[in-house]
């Protein structure tokens, strides 16, 4: 029970530490975004298996993502980026032949036009004749020639509850409605959550959150009653690709390591893993990450610090400011006679 | 590279405030020199940047940390849990020093805002007829938790001092009532000895999140806290005791508009966009408002306060008016600072950038 680093830094056995006794190993999650194809079929495996309402029907205009972020009801989010850069490493299939914009200026401009003159501007399209040029029987591209190709990839990503090692919403929660499950995962159980919103603006990756209706916080449970029973989580059963994995946290930080070895060595030196290092500001998380950006770009903060790292720090200045309280109410009354 | 896509990006003409970060961003990819090629022109783009991109980014300028969930009624409840710490001291000092009209106020005082702050933070909660699982576990890690313990031996010790003051003449000389009466100035004292864990555990509260403004801050919130409680309790003291007794809640109250303005001139005056969020929009209004407020308060504590009660009544609702607006303003700037990615993206990246991420 007795072990250092239980705010802070790097520890073996959280569910020990937590005071699990004969716990099975750490579970986790990998999340190799460089095989995710963003079929969502986790976000939608989740939102079956944990009955999770659904948190509106928005179109956001961000890609394919109409999710948005991780929130009360969305337990797993897939983010779609669209960037003007190079696929690195992966051979398109159209290397050598002329790649660029479908169609070529002609068309382009005249179905502008066309669209302009519409009265609902293109949202009636085929329903109206419209007057285009004769097709062209060239190649997509051809016409501008190598030079006017585009570069272009698609990051995706599907992010979920880190689970950390040292977990700010468990830290903070005052009704000790969030627990550390003997799988070492991070819980809120809803029968005891009161709705304090503490968790919320403590967790430095901004997953847990309340519900409006509910008034109580909401998070992944890394599946805690399908581990219970033996079987793999939802999203990670759901995935087609394998971008998700689960596993004990020991192999799945040997694969990550393997897999972002493999990646550079093929010539994708922006693959980098976010969460896997036990000495980061959280501890190392429980469900870690293969990206192909910063992380920032993904939504993720760069360098997350669990808010108990300067815990003590902090109470030392409360202290020192209530201290001073103290003396400046006896100095308030001493010496004055009524 | 001579035509760019006509077809305009699919995040085009987003409602994010920063959705257009990513146009025009310009990067340029990370392709390595040595990568197998078949054959096709390379433009140059594709060199390995050799200098860190400066240009923030975000996913879609969408936040990364949740708003705080917390409604205007916590502002409220810090105020008033900070008007009765700084009243219980007052109202302990005015006992031991025999002021028993400074006594008898801020004993009511204490308790009355205690009772309504007490509602504020259950109201506050998604579950209210929950609130008792506060007292289910012990846990030094969460400032709620250790508050809610302070709280649950602050309360009984307020209450019991402000019943022998409110207790009514006939009931003085019953057994109930002589027992109240020798309690009060024991609940009194151990009501001041929990009074500046009350007014300062609710800075630890906000500074022990992820929020940038409130975290950054933790060395200036509890001087701020504990200041504007004795600043506002100071003020309500020369509103409700006679002016030839209020010369100690001057006096506390001019220490707490020092300290106050001290510590949020130390916040807001640093650098880069930590502090950005206390200067603009509502909580900048708010914050600007607060400290003109506890200046005026403060100024007419020292030059009038001895002149009458009026003129003390004055200054007292002025500090009174800032100690809330504070917590108000710092509320807000927390929220504000807490949705804009930049807050917490670039202080992140420049750690990383110098060399220096967060390591154990």
């Amino acid at each position: 029970m007795t072990q250092d680093n239980r705010l802070y830094g790097p520890l073996d056995d959280v569910a020990g530490d937590a005071g699990h006794v004969g716990h099975p190993p750490r579970m986790g999650f990998f999340t190799d975004t460089s095989v995710c194809i963003g079929c969502k079929a986790c976000e939608v495996a989740c939102k079956e298996w944990n009955l999770l309402p659904d948190d509106g029907f928005e179109l956001l205009g961000m890609s394919l993502d109409n999710t948005g972020s991780l929130g009360a009801s969305s337990w797993r989010h897939v983010a779609f980026i669209e960037q003007e850069r190079p696929i690195a490493g992966q051979d398109p299939g159209v290397i050598g032949t002329p790649t660029g914009p479908s169609g070529t200026g002609a068309t382009a401009t005249s179905v502008a036009e066309a669209l302009h003159g519409t009265p609902g501007r293109g949202s009636e399209l085929g329903t109206e004749p419209v007057d285009l040029p004769m097709p062209s029987f060239e190649l997509p591209g051809e016409g501008t020639g190598a030079e006017g190709r585009t570069d272009f990839r698609w990051l995706m990503a599907s992010d979920v509850c880190k689970h950390c090692t040292h977990a700010g919403c468990l830290d903070v929660c005052p009704t000790g409605a969030l627990f550390r499950t003997e799988f070492g995962t991070v819980v809120v159980q809803q029968d005891i959550c009161n709705g304090c919103g503490y968790c919320v603006p403590a967790c430095p990756y901004g997953v847990i959150d309340r519900r409006e209706d509910d008034g109580r916080a909401w998070k992944c449970t890394l599946c805690y009653d399908r581990l219970k029973g033996g079987l793999e989580p939802a999203c990670a059963k759901a995935c087609p690709t394998d971008s998700i994995q689960f596993g004990p946290l020991d192999q799945l930080r040997e694969r990550a390591a393997r897999r972002v070895d493999q990646l550079h060595e093929v010539g994708v030196p922006e693959a980098r893993l976010y969460g896997e290092d036990p000495h980061d500001g959280v501890g190392g998380t429980g469900a870690m990450f293969l990206l192909l950006d910063e992380p920032e770009v993904y939504g993720l903060p760069p360098d997350p610090v669990v808010p108990t790292r300067d815990l003590p720090r902090m109470w030392r200045f409360a202290g020192a400011a209530a201290g001073a309280l103290v003396v400046a109410a006896i100095g308030a009354f001493a010496g004055r006679r009524p | 590279m001579t035509d760019r896509p006509t077809e305009p990006r699919s995040d085009t003409g987003a409602r994010d405030r920063d959705a257009l970060l990513w146009q025009g961003l310009g990067q340029s990819g990370d392709r390595p020199a040595g990568r197998r090629r078949k054959k096709g022109a390379d433009d140059g783009s594709r060199e390995t940047p050799m200098v860190p991109r400066a240009t923030f980014q975000s996913y879609y300028g969408r936040p990364v940390l949740k708003a705080p969930v917390w409604k205007d009624d916590i502002a409220y409840y810090f105020f008033l849990g900070g008007l009765s710490a700084g009243s219980s001291l007052l109202g302990a000092g005015a006992d031991l020093t025999s002021r028993p009209g400074l006594r008898r106020g801020t004993r009511v005082a204490a308790l009355a805002s205690l009772g309504v702050g007490a509602f504020y933070l259950v109201k506050d909660l998604g579950r209210p007829e929950r609130f008792l699982n506060m007292l289910r576990v012990v846990k030094p890690t969460s400032p709620m938790s250790v508050g809610t313990w302070v709280l649950t031996a602050y309360g009984p010790a307020v209450g019991l001092a402000a019943a022998s003051e409110l207790l009514p003449q006939q009931l003085r000389r019953s057994v109930l009532g002589r027992l109240i009466d020798s309690l009060a100035r024991p609940a009194g004292l151990s009501a001041a000895a929990l009074a500046p864990a009350v007014a300062s555990y609710t800075a630890v509260l906000l500074s022990q999140t992820a929020v940038p403004a409130w975290h950054d801050s933790h060395e200036e919130l509890p001087f701020i806290f504990t200041g504007s409680a004795a600043a506002s309790a100071g003020g309500l003291g020369m509103i409700i005791a006679p002016a030839a007794e209020a010369g100690p809640a001057r006096a506390l109250a001019l220490y707490g508009a020092a300290v106050e303005l001290a510590a949020s001139r130390r916040l807001e005056h640093r650098l880069g966009v930590e502090s950005e969020h206390f200067h603009t929009g509502r909580a900048g209004r708010e914050l600007r408002l607060a400290a003109t407020l506890t200046a005026v308060g403060a100024a007419g504590t020292l030059v009038l306060g001895r002149r009458g009660r009026v003129a003390g009544c004055v200054a007292g609702a002025a500090l009174v008016a800032g100690g809330f607006f504070e917590r108000l303003g710092l509320l807000h700037a927390g929220a504000a600072s807490a949705v804009d990615p930049r807050a917490t993206v670039q202080p992140q990246r420049a750690r990383i950038e110098a060399g220096r991420p967060a390591r154990s």
